[in-house]
This record gives C-alpha cells, sequence and structure tokens, in this order.
C-alpha cells in the first residue's frame, strides 16, 4: 500500500504562550518552539503501521519553507521512507484551497492508494484532507481513529463522533482520511534517530516543478485572508485569587465549602 | 434584496438540534435581510416534524426524504446538495463531526470559498464576508476576510451564536425528494458503536477534580486521584489524558467525550479548549488551577488561582485532610 501523509510545521502550543505581537499583525513569533501538527504524528505512526502490516511505503509531504524540513526529517526518524518539501516564495499566504491545489499537483506525480492528513492544526481550519478528497474525486472521511484493511480495494474506517461514539465505514481504495488524535501511541523520536535520517535527500519542488501557475496560490489566489490577530474582551471571566499559596490555599477550601465541593 | 442563504438542518428523531436554530441566527448576523432557506434531509415522517419546527424560523426548508438518508453519510449528503445550491450560494453549516466531514469538500466542488469554525460574523463589505476565528485553542482571536462573489461554504462553531425569537416566520415547505436520483457513493456507513461506560458514571457526578495535559505525566494522576478522595469527588480529564491512555475514555468531559452536569467543577491543568468546555453543562461553579494565566479556562472560571497544580495540589489536599 503507497501512503501519503500530509504534515505541517506548527508552533506548539504546549511549550508556548501564544500572544499577539505589537501591530496585531501576526502572532509574536519571536523565541517560539515548534513542532509537528500534534494529529499529524498520529496520522505518520498509523501510517508506518499499515505498511508494516501490508507491505508498500510511507512518504511525507509539507508545503512550508526550508525550516519544515526539520518536520520530515522527523517523521522519517519515526519510520517514514521518504521526504517531499513543496516549497515556493509564491506559496506564501496561500489559504486552504491553495495549499489543496499544491498537494494535488504532487500527489498527482505520483500513485498513492491512501492519503492521510491530521484531522486538524493549532492554527488550521481542518479542511485540507476533505477538500483533497473533492479534489481528486476519491472518498473522504474525517476524524478516524480506526483502520482495518479489507482487501486491495476496500478499507474499513471508525469515526470519532460526539458523545465518544464510533461511526464505522467502508471506503473505496483510494481514498483520503484525516487522522483523530489518540489512534494510537506515536513512537518517541530521539535525537539519535533524527541523525539516522540526516543525510537523506528531501527533494524540493517549487511551483514550475509542479507544474502550478503562481498566480493560482499564494496570497494572489486566495479568497480567504487573515487580516489580524487580536485579543477578544471576554469582560470579567474567573476572579482571580490573589496572595501566598497558603492563602490562596484558605480561600479556596472556603469556596469549595460554600458551594458544595467538599463532602 | 438581501443575500440567499442556506443552512443544513441537524435534527434527531424529529427533533431539531439547537445548532439548527443557531444556522438560521448566523445567518441574520451575515445580511439582516436575508433570505434564509433550511435544508433537511433524513427519512420518514419525523423528517416533517422537523420541517414544521423549522417553518416557524425561517421562510423557507428545502425537504430531501429518501431511505439512503436515514444516516447522515456526508458523501452522499454533499453530492446532493452540489446538486440543490445554485451557483454561488452561501451555505452554513454546524461545525461538529458531521460539519467538518461534509464542508471542506462541498466548498471545492461548488468552486465557493470555505472557512471553518466560525465564531462570529460582522457583516459584509462589498463582496467580502467580515469574520471571527480562534486560533491556537482560543488563546487568540483573528479576524479573516472571506469572498463570497462565487460562493461560500462555512461552518459555525456550536453555541456561538444566540437563536432569535421565535417569530412564526410561516415559511414554505418545498419537498425536493426527486433531486435524489441515482447517487452512488464510495463510502458506505455501517453502524455507530456506542461509547463504553466505564465502573464511574461522571455524567451524574456532582463534584469533579478533572485533569489536562498539566499533569505531565500518568504518575501525576495520583495526586488528583488523592485531592478528590479528600473532597469526595470522582475524576475526570480532557482529552489529551484519554489519548496518552491514561484515564478511560469514559472518564473524557467534551464534545467528543461526556457531557456532564456537576455542581462544582475543579479544572487543573486544562487549558479549556472549546470541545472541552462544551461538554460542561447545567452551569457549574468553576475553579481552575493552571500556571498559564492566559489560559481560556480562566475566560469561563468563576475563580481562577495561576499555580502549577503539580505543586499546587498536594497542598491542598493536605490542607482539606486537616480539616
Amino acid at each position: 500500500m503507497e501512503i501519503l501523509v500530509c504534515v505541517k510545521r506548527v508552533p506548539d502550543t504546549s511549550e508556548n504562550e501564544i500572544e499577539v505581537n505589537s501591530n496585531g499583525a501576526d502572532i509574536e513569533r519571536d523565541d517560539l518552539v515548534y513542532s509537528v501538527n500534534e494529529w499529524d504524528n498520529y496520522a505518520v505512526e498509523e501510517a508506518i503501521q499499515l505498511r508494516d502490516k501490508v507491505g508498500g511505503s510511507v512518504t511525507v509531504v509539507t508545503v512550508g519553507d526550508d525550516e519544515s524540513e526539520e518536520v520530515l526529517r522527523r517523521e522519517m526518524a519515526m519510520g517514514a521512507d521518504k521526504g517531499v518539501l513543496l516549497s515556493d516564495d509564491a506559496f506564501t499566504g496561500s489559504d486552504g484551497m491553495g495549499t489543496t491545489a499544491i498537494l494535488k499537483a504532487e500527489i498527482e506525480k505520483g500513485k498513492y492508494d491512501l492519503i492521510l492528513t491530521g484531522a486538524q492544526a493549532d492554527d488550521g481550519a481542518g479542511q485540507i484532507g476533505g477538500m483533497l478528497a473533492s479534489i481528486l474525486d476519491v472518498p473522504y472521511a474525517s476524524l478516524v481513529n480506526y483502520i482495518e484493511v479489507l482487501d486491495e480495494n476496500k478499507i474499513k474506517v471508525g469515526r470519532e463522533i460526539e458523545g465518544g461514539n464510533q461511526e464505522m465505514n467502508e471506503l473505496n481504495l483510494p481514498c483520503v482520511l484525516s487522522i483523530q488524535t489518540g489512534i494510537n501511541e506515536p513512537r518517541y523520536v530521539g535525537i539519535r534517530g533524527i541523525r539516522k535520517v540526516a543525510k537523506l535527500e528531501i527533494p524540493i519542488h517549487g511551483a514550475s516543478d509542479l507544474g502550478i501557475s503562481a498566480d493560482s496560490v499564494g496570497a494572489a489566489g486566495a479568497r480567504v485572508k487573515r487580516v489580524d490577530y487580536f485579543v477578544p474582551d471576554f469582560g470579567e471571566g474567573a476572579e482571580i485569587l490573589e496572595g501566598s499559596t497558603d492563602e490562596k490555599i484558605e480561600k479556596m477550601i472556603e469556596i469549595l465549602k460554600a458551594k458544595g465541593g467538599i463532602k | 434584496m438581501g443575500l440567499q442563504i442556506f443552512t443544513y438542518a441537524i435534527h434527531k428523531a424529529g427533533v431539531a438540534d439547537d445548532s439548527a436554530m443557531e444556522l438560521i441566527a448566523a445567518a441574520g448576523k451575515i445580511d439582516s435581510d436575508a433570505k434564509v432557506t433550511a435544508i433537511v434531509t433524513g427519512s420518514g415522517a419525523e423528517l416533517d416534524q422537523v420541517c414544521n419546527t423549522l417553518s416557524e424560523c425561517c421562510s423557507e426548508i428545502l425537504k430531501i426524504d429518501h431511505e439512503a438518508l436515514a444516516y447522515p453519510n456526508a458523501e452522499l449528503i454533499r453530492k446532493l446538495l452540489v446538486k440543490i445550491l445554485p451557483d454561488n450560494a452561501v451555505f452554513l453549516a454546524v461545525h461538529d463531526t458531521f460539519g467538518m466531514d461534509l464542508a471542506p469538500g462541498l466548498s471545492v466542488k461548488t468552486e465557493s470559498a470555505f472557512v471553518a469554525d466560525v465564531v462570529e460574523f460582522e457583516g459584509v463589505d462589498g463582496s467580502n464576508l467580515k469574520i471571527i476565528r480562534q486560533e491556537y485553542s482560543g488563546m487568540v482571536s483573528t479576524h479573516v476576510t472571506c469572498d463570497i462573489s462565487t460562493g461560500a461554504v462555512l461552518t459555525c462553531r456550536p453555541g456561538s451564536f444566540q437563536p432569535d425569537e421565535v417569530t412564526g416566520a410561516g415559511g414554505r415547505v418545498i419537498d425536493k425528494s426527486g433531486e435524489f436520483g441515482d447517487i452512488s457513493v464510495g463510502r458506505r456507513f455501517l453502524e455507530v458503536v456506542e461509547a463504553e461506560i466505564g465502573d464511574v458514571d461522571i455524567t451524574k457526578s456532582e463534584v469533579l477534580v478533572s485533569i489536562g495535559r498539566g499533569i505531565e505525566d500518568e504518575d501525576n494522576i495520583e495526586i488528583a486521584e488523592d485531592l478528590a478522595k479528600a473532597m469526595g469527588a470522582d475524576i475526570s480529564c480532557s482529552r489529551p489524558i484519554v489519548d496518552a491512555k491514561w484515564l478511560e475514555k469514559a472518564r473524557q468531559v467534551g464534545t467528543s467525550g461526556q457531557t456532564v452536569k456537576p455542581k462544582v467543577y475543579l479544572a487543573l491543568g486544562i487549558s479549556g479548549s472549546f470541545q472541552h468546555l462544551g461538554g460542561l453543562k447545567g452551569s457549574p461553579f468553576i475553579i481552575a488551577v493552571n500556571k498559564n494565566p492566559k489560559a481560556p479556562i480562566f475566560q469561563v472560571a468563576d475563580v481562577g488561582i495561576i499555580e502549577d497544580i503539580l505543586e499546587f495540589v498536594p497542598e491542598l489536599t493536605e490542607k482539606i485532610e486537616e480539616g
């Protein structure tokens, strides 16, 4: 089974406080710690497990700048066979449709049975998987938390739906799935693992390699544009308890007792 | 004349979901003169009940009744909508597990712009719809513009739009079932597997001690369990704890987990994403402890304490045990 996984480099929200920069045009990016999008990690792990079970290969691809190479290398250290970086100045500012068009051009250079994406990203909209499936005219299922290969042409997938329930579906291959966290336990990648793949070549494909006209992607082709970032006024919010730790504990116990929080 | 805006109504057992009314309200935020058409798909008599409810709220309802639509398979419904929607339509769906399945691909097929998880509309300027979204789990918001001149597919966050007063709009129900024709899809719905019930039913708990990513390590769960024991509370958690397999799925609070209605909810190291808060009902008294003063949980909590739970909680437990 030839599997492609679309991944993305994002600011790591568990490592950073995200703040708006001084003019509101962007978030404060100095000193941000970046990592591979959490959902994508589960998608890559699932692809590797599927390949190990039924054979084939796993390719990871990303649309990004030079810095994005490090996330491809990290996923290759996990066990992906190949990495491809789609990078061009013309790609900057692409909306979801633009990113999808770039990925489609790369996908059509190869032949894939299964295409995986993360179900969403902290700075995204959970849109790429669904758009890719439609533009490739293949079936799609989102929020997938279970995959079983039935035969060469069919897979069974579970989708996580409301209330912790699971919706089971059968899909024809090729297809696109967006992967939900929790589907597996992504393997740990250490420095040594990354060193092992440090010398592997990662091809970079730009607009002309992909046969994409520059004005159809990037900011020029985008119908959806982010104007600015801001922190909304949420009104009062919580009453923040001040003082020493002991004072906070004392006050908190008082409140808990008053509200029936201590039996 | 106002824009024509289509909404897709979710319903269950003959009852329209709250989100069906929220989408109609959202359409009014885009354009107060909008002509709103609700689309209802399904099978059998319960569909008519839903159409009747919606006719009180909007001017037109398109009903598509077909046995293949008894369960909402997004692939089928997407193909159906491509047939039904006029060119350049503005279409709203709810940003839930169905909307996420349906909407991005629909925008490709209708050649429309797409924006997901909208929390507010601020009207239309020329051909640009002005939208507010959130990023990074609600830590920051963004203004977004969306060119709707070639149509738009937009998903709205559940609970973000207050339904209007029911006006008795006297909406017309138009039967479009004939449009279904012979749609074939490469994805077949099999069944829904219900969530397992755990050893403790947190939906019945009066006091919950709930842990999130801030607990950092499986071994640290013990400190929350000790606190819960001292308080006489049950343990629940947010999604990352279940993803890490540290607690069972039945302990998860949120839209993809359990909906709980305790009197008191103690959120320990939980950032407070909207998916998590979506599982909290009945206005519990929320106390949040988090070392990040910018954690969105402080926007909704009644009382907040800015401390590292790993240090704070053991001390709190000790004091409670002392009485």
